[in-house]
């Protein structure tokens, strides 16, 4: 058996953009036969038109091994490449250059219920998708029980899918997911499911599978999950490889680039199709537990857009939800952009959160696309002064909330020292 | 388990060489099982009349047809009672039709797979082929009781009637691998479809006879391999006329050339589904 279960070379991916419609329009096809007849039909019928393709490129240059047995946290931002390197490797869509070799049958979950029929019964569902992830009849069968066990679903085995509750859909199909037994699974944020209980469960499920000596490729923003799970990590940054090591060391790396980004309060990073971040200013920064924080925002439209909801997303430095601001709730909604970059200031009276690093994100809905945007910034917190001379409990040990709070009790009770 | 080799796979852009990869396709043939299963087992859900559609569709229209073209307009049938001759041709037919837009449409309709998981993306429009045979079981069950009733025994041209089943169904997919592919980057294919199967159904003997037809044009009728499987189904189970002959042969011929162009079609655009689906 070969001690290395993957190898990457110089791999790329590059998509064309910069075409305004998502399909082709037949007629422009039909223009470029008649007068080029013949060469749309060599190139498998992806005439470019005139002028030059815009393309970009997902990937660019990567080379990587990963030895047998090894578990590979692969982090970075939206956007840097990292669904797209999943999808070359589990062969949904083809490098544009370069070559990666897999030793191994390969599994991929890039979304638990692929396939999932509504009108289905679960029992039928597990061995549909079961087949869609590539296990053969005789093995769902085998494992048919332990997944229903896992499940929890006993009872509504035989009951159509559209009749469960979300929770028991993610349920039943995390479970057919997680006996998926290949050489190789390549795993893209499929913990994020369920209920608190079942997401304990789903990571213990899969820290089972990284002890049992297969090879695991997995991408998360949870990354207090990616540390726990994976021995190695790569970072990815705009489609390039910036880090390949130890987890901490990667996983430092990049919470570094992230703070390293915010200093001059200038941004650009693109927010979907129609718009790019302009400027995102933090006041201050840092910013001491209970005091106020601005936040100062622009968007620039790169087209004219329609923004129908903006909410601001808090998440731990560990990718736990801290808070959501939904900004419709102040106004900010269905806002026509053209031209002009748009500003406006986000306030906290008092900011009530512990001291420590916090990743700011955006949920963004546009007429074109909608989508969450994480990692935009850092949010650093400092701890405020004491003023009574006892130490707080470390940072780690107290949660994300710091309450303000007041204590009535009896006089008596101060006696007892 | 070190007994075994470990398989290697090597992904790379691929190259103009085409090849068509049909070990990977058997190993995915319970796939296929599954997606035909499925087809079958969704279609009749929630509806009041389950799987009488599957007979109610062809036996209408030969109604329709029997009334206008048999009764009014007095269209010959090769001295076979009007609704027989009709229903004989309808059954091939309609599967053909049904596979034909089923298969069109299955890989845009399956797009939430094309993106998540890899399989040979061959195994989709096959699926929906297969899944229309379901429809044509049925239906030919009614095709028995009419034989019976107008006391018509097939000759021994019978045992040829898998052959042109089979035509029927590698026509339908050989039509759907290139449409199905197209569909994928012009969504223009599937407002198509219904006018498609409309012009291809007039263009095809199934409620007149393809003698109708001067001598000396029916092998060049034959180009269309639907005329070819409509009068292979009239002369395997009526057995009232002589073989279909040369139009056969080149209808057997355009199949060929069909499957061949479509197959190599799709392969090509293969690798750019889950992009621009």
């Amino acid at each position: 058996m070969s001690e290395i279960a993957i190898r990457v070379e110089k791999l790329g991916k590059r998509y064309s953009i910069g075409k305004r419609e998502r399909y082709h329009a037949l007629r422009d096809t039909l223009s470029d036969a008649l007068s080029a007849p013949f060469r749309w039909l060599r190139h498998g019928g992806s005439a470019n038109g005139n002028g030059a393709p815009e393309h970009i490129w997902a990937l660019r240059d990567i080379s990587f091994e990963v030895p047998r047995g090894e578990v590979v946290g692969i982090v970075g931002r939206n956007g840097a490449g990292k669904s797209t390197l999943l999808k070359v490797l589990s062969r949904i869509t083809e490098p544009t250059e370069g070559r990666a070799e897999i030793h191994g049958r390969v599994g991929s979950l890039l979304e638990v219920g692929t396939g999932f029929h509504p009108e289905l019964t679960g029992r039928e569902n597990v061995y549909l998708n079961g087949a869609i992830l590539g296990m053969h009849k005789a093995e769902i069968a085998r494992k048919f029980d332990e997944i229903v066990a896992f499940a929890e679903i006993e009872k509504f085995i035989d009951t159509p899918v559209k009749h469960y509750s979300s929770g028991m859909y993610m349920r039943l199909a995390f479970a057919v997911a997680a006996h998926l037994d290949t050489d190789i699974l390549i795993v893209d944020e499929v913990l994020a499911v369920g209920d608190a209980e079942f997401q304990k469960k789903c990571l213990g499920k899969m820290s089972d599978i990284s002890r049992g000596g297969r090879t695991v490729l997995f991408v998360s923003h949870n990354l207090s999950a990616v540390r726990s799970l994976c021995g190695t990590g790569i970072l990815l940054e705009n489609g390039e490889l910036h880090g390949r090591g130890p987890i901490h060391n990667v996983i430092g790396e990049y919470s570094h680039g992230l703070a390293r980004r915010n200093g001059s309060g200038m941004h650009s990073q693109t927010l979907g199709p129609t718009l790019r971040l302009g400027r995102l200013k933090i006041d201050p920064s840092p910013v001491t537990t209970g005091e106020p924080l601005s936040l100062t925002i622009q968007l620039v439209p790169r087209s004219v857009t329609s923004v129908k909801e903006i909410a601001l997303l808090l998440y731990s430095e560990y990718g736990a939800r801290v808070a959501v601001l939904d900004l419709r709730q102040h106004g900010l909604r269905n806002l026509i952009l053209d031209d002009e970059p748009f500003e406006f200031q986000v306030h906290i009276r008092r900011l009530p959160l512990v001291e420590g690093k916090y990743r700011l994100g955006f949920y963004i809905a546009t007429s074109e696309h909608a989508d969450d945007y994480l990692d935009v910034a850092v949010l650093t917190v400092r701890a405020a002064e004491s003023h009574n001379g006892i130490v707080p409990y470390p940072a780690d040990c107290r949660g994300y909330l710091d309450l303000g709070f007041s204590v009535e009790a009896e006089v008596a009770m101060q006696v007892r020292r | 388990m070190a007994a075994e080799a470990t398989p290697v796979l090597i992904l790379r852009p691929s190259t103009g060489f085409l090849r068509l990869h049909l070990r990977d396709l058997w190993e995915y043939r319970e796939l296929l099982y599954f997606l035909v299963w499925r087809d079958i087992k969704v279609r009749y859900k929630q509806t009041a009349l389950g799987a009488a559609w599957a007979i109610l569709q062809p036996v209408m229209t030969m109604l329709v047809f029997s009334i206008f073209f048999g009764r009014l307009a007095k269209v010959p049938s090769d001295g076979v009672p009007y609704p027989i001759f009709a229903y004989v041709a309808l059954l091939p037919w309609q599967l053909f039709a049904f596979a034909l837009s089923e298969s069109s449409n299955s890989l845009v309709a399956s797009q939430n797979l094309i993106t998540k998981v890899y399989f040979p993306r061959l195994v989709i429009p096959i699926s929906s082929v297969l899944a229309g045979l379901v429809d044509f079981a049925i239906a030919f069950v009614i095709l028995l009781v009419m034989m019976l009733y107008y006391g018509i025994v097939p000759t021994a041209a019978v045992a040829l009637l898998p052959l042109f089943l089979l035509l029927a169904v590698v026509t339908a997919l050989a039509v759907g691998l290139w449409l199905s592919a197209l569909n994928v980057k012009y969504r223009d294919v599937r407002y198509t479809i219904p006018f498609l199967t409309q012009f291809w159904m007039f263009a095809t003997p199934v409620a007149y006879p393809a003698s109708l037809v001067p001598e000396r044009w029916r092998p060049l009728y034959g180009l269309n391999p639907m005329a070819g499987v409509v009068e292979g189904f009239r002369w395997a189970l009526l057995g009232k006329q002589h073989a279909p002959g040369p139009l056969l042969w080149v209808s057997i011929a355009a199949v060929v050339v069909l499957l061949i162009g479509g197959l190599r079609y799709f392969k090509k655009t293969e690798s750019t589904f889950a992009d621009i689906v």
